[in-house]
């Protein structure tokens, strides 16, 4: 009893590899999307690599590009297969692929389902990345002038200016850092020795942000300096004021991001999953229909097509069947080396 | 004597034809290139809108959008006569829109000429209205609660950060207007009470700049007060500091930009030119050989395509006598009505003896 057989005639086979054929097409394309995907992931994660530690894992970018390009082969062949599905000489040429070329597409199928979950779960690994990458690009501020450091500075403002955002978690990060070079602190100077004494290590602290975190919406011109002190600006109150710096966390904000584009990611895959399904279903009942044809000769005759040749519960036994005697063949060979010599 | 005349076999003309339909599609897709890109670069004008003074730079993207679309109507009909132009039944329809056609076409190139010209030719004049708007958006950068100037600030701010220049022509033009509103200033202070005084309009003028003005590429923390005077900072000398803040003008940072954008397009306009052209000249061939086709006995058969029928000076000797002849005929009409009664008149007696000997024989 085939699982979901449904009878064909010529015209419908006819539509059915015409269709199959647009439809492996189009897989090609979404393969293409996914393929630039990747590398536009890519792209974005090395743009900002700086500020993630320089180590952020690649692994869903690579494994992206990987399976874009063998969207794109696979698909193609398939959709050659439909295209010479009709001819009965070229068929029979490529029927003995088919059987594996099915499996080959279930095998896909399954490394897609690994990509999507990999998507949704890397996001956690992002977000420590930033975490720590972040808490360092915010300590190493004002080395400017340490090798393998001199461009933090320009990172982490062109960072706040693009992502309007402030600190780690918030502006409160940069009153726990040294953020001015010792080169520019004038030592000889009280203000500064008083600021350095005031606290065990030595660090010249302020209340004060850098520029880059600035809103430029704001109706005034930008505080950034003695930002607890209400008395050191007129008519202004810390607590209530909104407007005067970035209130979001660059940690938040650079994750929001790559977590949109993360999941846009997903969806597509999904889609492309989808998208497989039908094309691989699709091809079994296109080579089942042209294998049943009572009279080869004959175009013109019906044909069954099928998805399973028995039922689901029975093909299921049947392949834990052959799995079971394949074992037991193993077994068998062994333990049959031994008696041999004896006879 | 035809001007460029080629023989054409049939096959050559079927060739013709179907090339001819290739690059007139082809030339469908270029006009949809020009309006998109005409789209383009209005689009980015009409974003920093808000800094510019008059608005003559947006006829380039205008002037490219109108050629555009009418360009793509065109060349279809191009492609349309192509198609029926082996068709003996089909195409004397397009007899009379053939001449209006090639005007069409002749307009455009023209018009995408002066499209390139313009874009060179203008450039002072968005640099002046550049100028003023810039202007106008430093005096009213404090201006943050009058109705039409409160985002003022906000555009300045954004255009700084972004195109990475500072004031209009340095950064010294913000010492020369107030840009700290008079609601954050506190008037009972000696030091604002001082600036204020020192100036006939009674502006807080500092030697200061916006936050937007720093360099984050600066290995110093920005650096936006007091920037004349280097003893108000350590290790800051203010002659020779360059990297505090940015050194261009937005004037010149806007222009250098719209500039190039105009500049990066005027090969591909250059290119369709080209490409019209030469759809221009393949209809005109094809026109003319087909219609010696079908004016000879065997439709099949040869046939001569040109450019123009007489030479140069004769074709343009002809279109003035045309000319001449249409302008006299409107001038003479109304004034002599009996004279052209009797003319006529005899023309009838020399028909009707055309006429009669007929019988005779």
């Amino acid at each position: 009893m085939p699982f979901m057989s449904l009878k064909f005639n010529l015209q419908k086979r006819v539509k059915l590899a015409q269709g199959l054929w647009m439809l492996y097409w189009f897989t090609v394309i979404v393969g293409i999307v996914l393929f630039s995907l990747g590398i536009f992931f890519k792209i974005e994660l090395r743009k900002r690599s700086e500020i993630m530690d320089n180590s952020e894992s690649h692994l869903v970018p690579n494994l992206l590009i990987l399976v874009g390009m063998v969207s794109c082969s696979l698909n193609a062949f398939g959709g050659k297969v439909c295209h010479e599905s009709l001819d009965p000489q070229k068929f029979s040429k490529m029927k003995p692929m088919l059987k594996s070329y099915m499996l080959l597409c279930c095998g896909f199928n399954a490394l897609l389902l690994l990509l999507v979950l990999l998507c949704f779960f890397m996001q956690l690994a992002v977000y420590l990345t930033l975490a720590e990458g972040l808490k360092n690009a915010i300590r190493f501020y004002k080395d400017t002038d340490t090798p393998g450091r001199c461009f933090m500075k320009r990172t982490l403002d062109m960072t706040q200016i693009e992502f309007r955002c402030c600190g780690n978690n918030n502006f409160r990060d940069w009153f726990e850092v040294q953020w001015i070079s010792n080169r520019y602190l004038d030592m000889s100077n009280d203000v500064v020795k008083d600021r350095v004494l005031s606290n065990v290590e030595g660090k010249y602290l302020m209340d004060s942000v850098p520029f880059s975190c600035c809103n430029p919406g704001s109706p005034r011109p930008c505080i950034q300096h003695h930002l607890t002190n209400n008395s050191a600006h007129y008519d202004y109150d810390h607590r209530t004021e909104e407007l005067n710096i970035w209130s979001r966390g660059c940690r938040e904000a650079v994750f929001s991001y790559y977590s949109s584009i993360m999941n846009a990611i997903g969806a597509l895959i999904i889609f492309s999953i989808v998208l497989e399904g039908m094309d691989t279903a699709g091809l079994k009942y296109l080579s089942t229909a042209l294998e049943t044809m009572a009279d080869p000769e004959n175009p013109e005759c019906e044909s069954e097509g099928w998805l399973l040749e028995k039922g689901f519960k029975e093909t299921l036994a049947d392949m834990f069947s052959k799995m079971k005697i394949g074992g037991r063949a193993t077994q068998v060979e062994e333990g049959g080396d031994s008696p041999a010599p004896a006879t | 004597m035809a001007v460029l005349k080629m023989k054409f076999t049939q096959q050559r003309r079927v060739r013709l034809a179907q090339g001819l339909w290739l690059l007139s599609w082809l030339a469908v897709t270029c006009g949809a290139f020009i309006f998109s890109l005409g789209v383009y670069i209005k689009i980015e004008l009409l974003r920093r809108d808000e800094v510019m003074e008059n608005k003559e730079i947006h006829c380039v993207p205008n002037l490219l959008m109108m050629v555009g679309l009418a360009s793509i109507g065109a060349n279809w009909v191009a492609s349309r006569v192509c198609q029926d132009s082996l068709d003996a039944s089909r195409f004397p329809r397009w007899k009379v829109l053939l001449l209006l056609w090639f005007a069409v076409a002749a307009l455009l190139c023209c018009l995408l000429l002066t499209v390139v010209i313009l874009s060179y030719a203008l450039q002072g004049r968005l640099e002046e209205s550049l100028k003023v708007g810039l202007r106008n958006g430093i005096r009213f950068y404090k201006d943050t609660d009058v109705p039409g100037r409160c985002f003022q600030k906000e555009t300045i701010d954004r255009l700084q950060m972004e195109f990475r220049c500072c004031g209009n022509n340095n950064f010294k033009d913000w010492f020369e207007v107030q840009w700290v509103s008079n609601r954050y200033l506190d008037f009972t202070s000696q030091e604002v009470k001082d600036r204020i005084r020192s100036n006939v309009d009674g502006r807080y003028l500092l030697d200061g700049v916006p936050f937007s003005c720093c360099n984050p590429a600066s290995p110093r923390p920005c650096l936006q007060r007091h920037l004349t005077d280097s003893r108000a900072h350590y290790n800051y000398e203010y002659q020779s500091e360059e990297l505090n803040l940015y050194s261009r003008g937005c004037r010149q940072a806007l222009t250098d930009y719209y500039m190039s954008l105009m500049n990066s397009t005027g090969p591909g306009v250059l290119s369709v030119i080209l490409i019209q052209i030469s759809v221009l000249l393949s209809m005109r061939y094809l026109q003319t050989a087909v219609e010696g086709a079908m004016a000879l006995e065997s439709p099949e058969g040869e046939s001569e395509g040109y450019i123009l029928e007489k030479g140069v000076k004769e074709t343009y000797a002809d279109m003035k006598a045309k000319a001449v002849e249409l302008l006299k005929f409107a001038q003479v009409d109304p004034a002599s009505d009996g004279e052209g009664g009797e003319e006529g008149e005899k023309e009838a007696d020399a028909t009707e003896k055309a006429a009669t000997p007929t019988p005779a024989s």
